[in-house]
């Protein structure tokens, strides 16, 4: 049944205004903006700007430097989430099954949640510091000359150890409540039917948990995608030349370093369009579980 | 067999009895190792904070407290840190604490009055609302970070704390939560209250916004670390240093490593260990609120 | 307190769906009225619209002599008790009884009066400083009555009021309520769709079904006469065994399945050929005598021991698939085997007739009470 609603007054046009306005404002007019400028070409003296159509994006699109980021991306993205979630996925069951000191560890696993990308990004650097770096040293016991700022791949694994340390945190916040939420029969029933506990996690377990499998994954694509900016820009010290970046912080070098409005623009509204895909991919995934529990 | 009960709660792996104590040790090892690896990066954060710099530059990062822990605090915190000198610790702690707060409280309080008329109310337009502010969801700030820049330069609100704050406030998380948990109060409650002769607004002031406390402190823990821990908008917002905050500020710490012969490791950590501090304190006590807003907003 | 007034009242839904369709009840003061019927029946609808939660689409609601189509909840000074209680979960007992008094602007003095007045009817004085999830449901059933008492309402209305209770709760709460009313004489509607609860708490029963007011009267008129074969299945437990059967021969027989029976022999002929229901409740049949003549034979399929009774489910004779299955209500202790034949006895008068196709009683007037001798013949 309907919700019982109050009839018709000027009363929710009141309650609603301070959102609607600061919606279309700091929302809707940027993101109009952005899809408008990504077909002009801007004068970079600032005297107006020519319509080009697709130019931009066609140039986007053909520019190797673009696709080396994508790239990198898409491989930035795919190892951050897999490794926050399988990590995270271990400490949430083990930390389910434990008994005593079970509400220690999940402090201990969840605190991570409230440190900015950006202050990560300082530890990063310091534990992969050149000079004074434990990482390094480690890495020098078993032969690897860790050159982190300096060599593009090592400089990429320290920001995928680091973007995969803070996300941790979330993750395993909801794979454990994902756990909890799973019924004390259904528990005790698979204990009866099946004797081997990593076949039960496997046959039982995991099948009801994927629900919140799933909704991680976009929200850890999400995460790898944007949230890390902060992260990358201290980690690449304000010298992003030659180490790995973003397709979000290049949006941003471009737009704001380059004076590049239009390609700045015509790659947001290609990124929009990614992230579109994906809250879409959400939504149907969170109706669906609305509905089936 | 006083393990017995222990096996049945927990679900672990069926061993015997006497078998029972390894498993267990090992699920203990892995938690522990977890705990460790989430925890060194910040002990040894904290650490190198006691030290002094030359300490840290001769010796590498530090696994045990120096004695400098009161100096450097006290320089990060009421010295010029050292690029422009023209701000310190606290004023940036002010500023990260005005921009927590008022994230949350304005988000909150738009984010209510949002949607009590979406979800209470049958208006012409709501569809049309309700599409339209769920529409924001769609698309993080981050893409559409330069034409915001470029408005709220032209509204003249670069450094400012309005600048600063109302942009932020600009999507729906904080609504959609608020309509799924208002959409969650029994119809019988507003029609009680309909007998009691409460009004549209008596219902909310009196009945609504007391029943959402629970859910309000959670979504104000969410949204003050969320706010605490911004730094891409206050980048770009505030170019004057009495605006900076803490996460802002670490930006500029990073300057200091890049070009000194010995960077101050010390008081870029001291800095760092200030700016995890509040939202780390606030997650912690209030862990049981915060995971389960966290947890039963989503859907 | 006053009496209500429901004339030629519907409900319609998104144009033609007519949840409650053309009902008028009369409620005189200090009545207690219980709507009854199945889920989705639109009883609740009614009594909805007689809160005013729910708008009248068509028809006249007045309490006293006002109608109050147009007024709002507040204004009908009417109380109402809900299904899950709707206490407000973050105030005090106390407050939760007050907070529509204070919402009219009652002098404070006067509030504390009723309040205290009304907890020490219901014995709530000692709860008054808990909040709602410190109670126990049955406490929290109290206070919902509560609520409704201190407002001292023309019109109390209860919406399944009982049903998240246990059942000897609802038992104890059942009686408690009818004194209350009783005490405080005020008009009351109440819904259920549990028929005992219907039974044993109407002055006045109303049963619907599909938006229908199938039947008004008392409970033991709808019980002894029910209007339609609906009311028969739904009023009494176990339900009355419904037959389907063609009248036959002179218009006093019957014909069920292969078998024939002349429950009423005595009443005035049917047209032959019509097809009819037969209604007889469990408890009217019972076991004939070693050489009494039985009306039927039952074919025992099953027993259900209740203690007090037992209850033969079983088809008539001589059994099979075609037949009709039957349930007869016998003493505790008699014992029954699978497959036995149980001769039966109707009790004189006791069997029902409805039309085939529009569920009407069909009244056979006084004829039908005479005693049955009849005979039951295998074709």
């Amino acid at each position: 049944m309907n919700k019982v609603r109050f009839g018709h007054s000027v009363i929710p046009y009141l309650f609603l205004l301070p959102q609607i306005l600061i919606v279309a404002v700091f929302f809707y007019l940027p993101a109009g903006e952005a899809v408008r400028s990504s077909f002009y070409l801007e004068d970079p003296f600032g005297f107006g700007s020519t319509f080009v159509g697709l130019d931009n994006y066609r140039d986007v699109l053909s520019n190797a430097e673009y696709r080396r980021v994508a790239i990198f991306t898409v491989w930035f993205t795919v190892l951050v989430a897999f490794f926050a979630l399988a990590i995270a996925l271990v400490l949430a069951v083990k930390a389910d099954a434990v008994l005593r000191g079970a509400k220690s560890y999940r402090t201990l696993l969840m605190w991570v949640y409230a440190i900015a990308p950006p202050v990560a990004g300082l530890l990063g650097i310091m534990l992969f510091d050149q000079h004074v770096g434990p990482i390094v040293k480690m890495a020098s016991w078993f032969g690897w000359n860790l050159r982190v700022g300096v060599n593009y791949h090592d400089t990429a694994f320290a920001m995928i150890v680091t973007a995969v340390w803070l996300q941790i945190a979330v993750n395993f916040i909801f794979f454990l409540s994902g756990l909890q939420s799973i019924p004390r029969s259904v528990r005790e029933a698979a204990r009866i039917d099946c004797r081997s506990g990593f076949r039960r996690f496997w046959t039982v377990t995991f099948p009801l948990l994927t629900p919140t499998a799933f909704f991680l994954v976009v929200i850890n694509i999400t995460y790898a995608l944007f949230d890390t900016f902060g992260l990358i820009d201290l980690m690449t010290k304000n010298e992003p030349g030659n180490n790995p970046v973003t397709l979000v912080y290049k949006v941003f070098l471009d737009g704001f370093r380059g004076n590049d409005l239009g390609g700045s623009s015509a790659q947001s509204v290609i990124l929009m369009a990614v992230v579109f895909v994906l809250t879409i991919v959400q939504f149907r995934f969170i109706e669906r579980r609305v509905h089936y529990s | 067999m006083t393990d017995t009960a222990t096996t049945l709660h927990t679900g672990a792996p069926d061993t015997p009895a006497t078998g029972i104590r390894w498993g267990l040790l090992f699920d203990h090892a892995i938690l522990i190792a977890g705990s460790l690896f989430m925890l060194l990066p910040v002990y040894l954060a904290f650490m190198t904070s006691t030290h002094e710099a030359v300490t840290i530059h001769i010796g590498g990062v530090q696994f045990l407290p120096g004695d400098r822990l009161a100096e450097n605090y006290a320089t990060v915190l009421f010295d010029g840190i050292g690029f422009a000198g023209a701000v310190n610790g606290t004023t940036m702690m002010v500023n990260s604490m005005i921009l927590g707060f008022g994230f949350a409280i304005g988000k909150i309080v738009v984010a209510m009055m949002a949607a009590y008329a979406i979800v209470y109310f049958r208006f012409p337009l709501a569809e049309l609302a309700f599409w339209a502010i769920f529409f924001t969801l769609l698309l993080p700030l981050e893409v559409r970070i330069l034409p915001s820049y470029e408005i709220v330069q032209k509204m003249g609100l670069i450094n400012t704390y309005t600048g600063l704050i109302v942009p932020l406030i600009a999507s729906a998380t904080a609504t959609f939560f608020f309509r799924q948990f208002f959409k969650s109060v029994p119809d019988e409650l507003i029609e009680a209250a309909r007998i009691d002769g409460a009004g549209p607004l008596k219902f909310f002031r009196d009945i609504l916004v007391p029943l959402s406390r629970t859910m309000i402190a959670a979504i104000f823990i969410i949204m003050f670390v969320y706010g605490w821990n911004q730094y891409l908008w206050p980048t770009l917002i505030t170019t004057n240093e009495d605006y900076f905050t803490l996460v802002r500020g670490i930006k500029q710490i990073i300057q200091v490593w890049v070009g000194a012969q010995i960077p101050e490791y010390s008081q870029a950590m001291a800095l760092a260990v200030l700016a995890m501090l509040p939202p780390v304190v606030v997650v912690v006590v209030f862990q049981s609120w915060f995971i389960k807003g966290l947890t039963e907003s989503d859907k | 307190m006053a009496q209500v007034h429901i004339e030629r009242v519907s409900k319609i839904y998104s144009g033609t769906q007519r949840a409650v369709n053309d009902i008028s009840i009369d409620i005189p003061d200090g009545e207690f009225v219980v709507l009854v019927g199945p889920s989705g029946c639109g009883k609740s609808t009614l009594l909805r619209m007689v809160a005013g939660l729910e708008s009248i689409t068509e028809g006249k609601v007045s309490i006293g002599d006002r109608v109050v189509n147009g007024v709002d909840p507040a204004e009908r000074d009417i109380a109402m008790v809900f299904q899950n209680y709707a206490l407000y979960p973050h105030m005090k007992v106390y407050d939760n009884m007050a907070y529509g008094l204070r919402n009219r602007g009652m002098p404070k003095a006067e509030i504390d009066r009723r309040v205290r007045e009304a907890a020490k009817t219901l014995e709530l004085e000692h709860l008054l400083e808990r909040r709602p999830r410190e109670l126990s449901g049955g406490q929290r059933q109290r206070v919902a009555m509560g609520r409704a008492i201190v407002r001292s309402p023309k019109v109390f209305l209860f919406d399944e009021p009982l049903s998240n209770l246990d059942a000897k709760l609802r038992g104890q709460m059942r009686v408690e309520i009818r004194n209350l009313q009783k005490r405080f004489g005020v008009t009351s509607i109440y819904v259920t769709h549990d028929q005992v609860e219907a039974m044993t708490l109407a002055d006045t029963l109303v049963v619907m079904n599909n938006g229908v007011a199938e039947q008004i009267g008392s409970p033991l008129d709808v019980y002894e006469r029910p209007a339609s074969a609906f009311v028969a299945g739904f009023i009494g437990a176990p339900a009355m065994n419904l037959i389907e059967a063609v009248v036959e021969g002179d218009g006093r027989a019957l014909a069920v399945g292969a078998s024939r029976l002349a429950p009423f022999s005595h009443s005035p002929a049917l047209e032959p050929g019509r097809p009819v229901t037969l209604g007889i409740r469990p408890e009217h049949l019972r076991r004939a005598h070693a050489n009494e003549k039985a009306d039927m034979d039952l074919v025992v399929s099953a027993a259900e021991i209740l203690g007090a009774d037992t209850l033969a489910h079983g088809r008539i004779a001589p059994g099979g698939t075609g037949a009709a299955p039957l349930i007869v209500r016998l003493p505790g202790n008699v014992r029954l085997e699978t497959g036995a034949r149980l001769p039966l006895v109707l009790e004189p008068g006791a069997a029902h007739l409805f039309d085939g196709e529009t569920g009407r009683r069909i009244d056979l007037a006084e004829a039908a009470v005479a005693p049955q001798q009849a005979a039951m013949a295998r074709a």
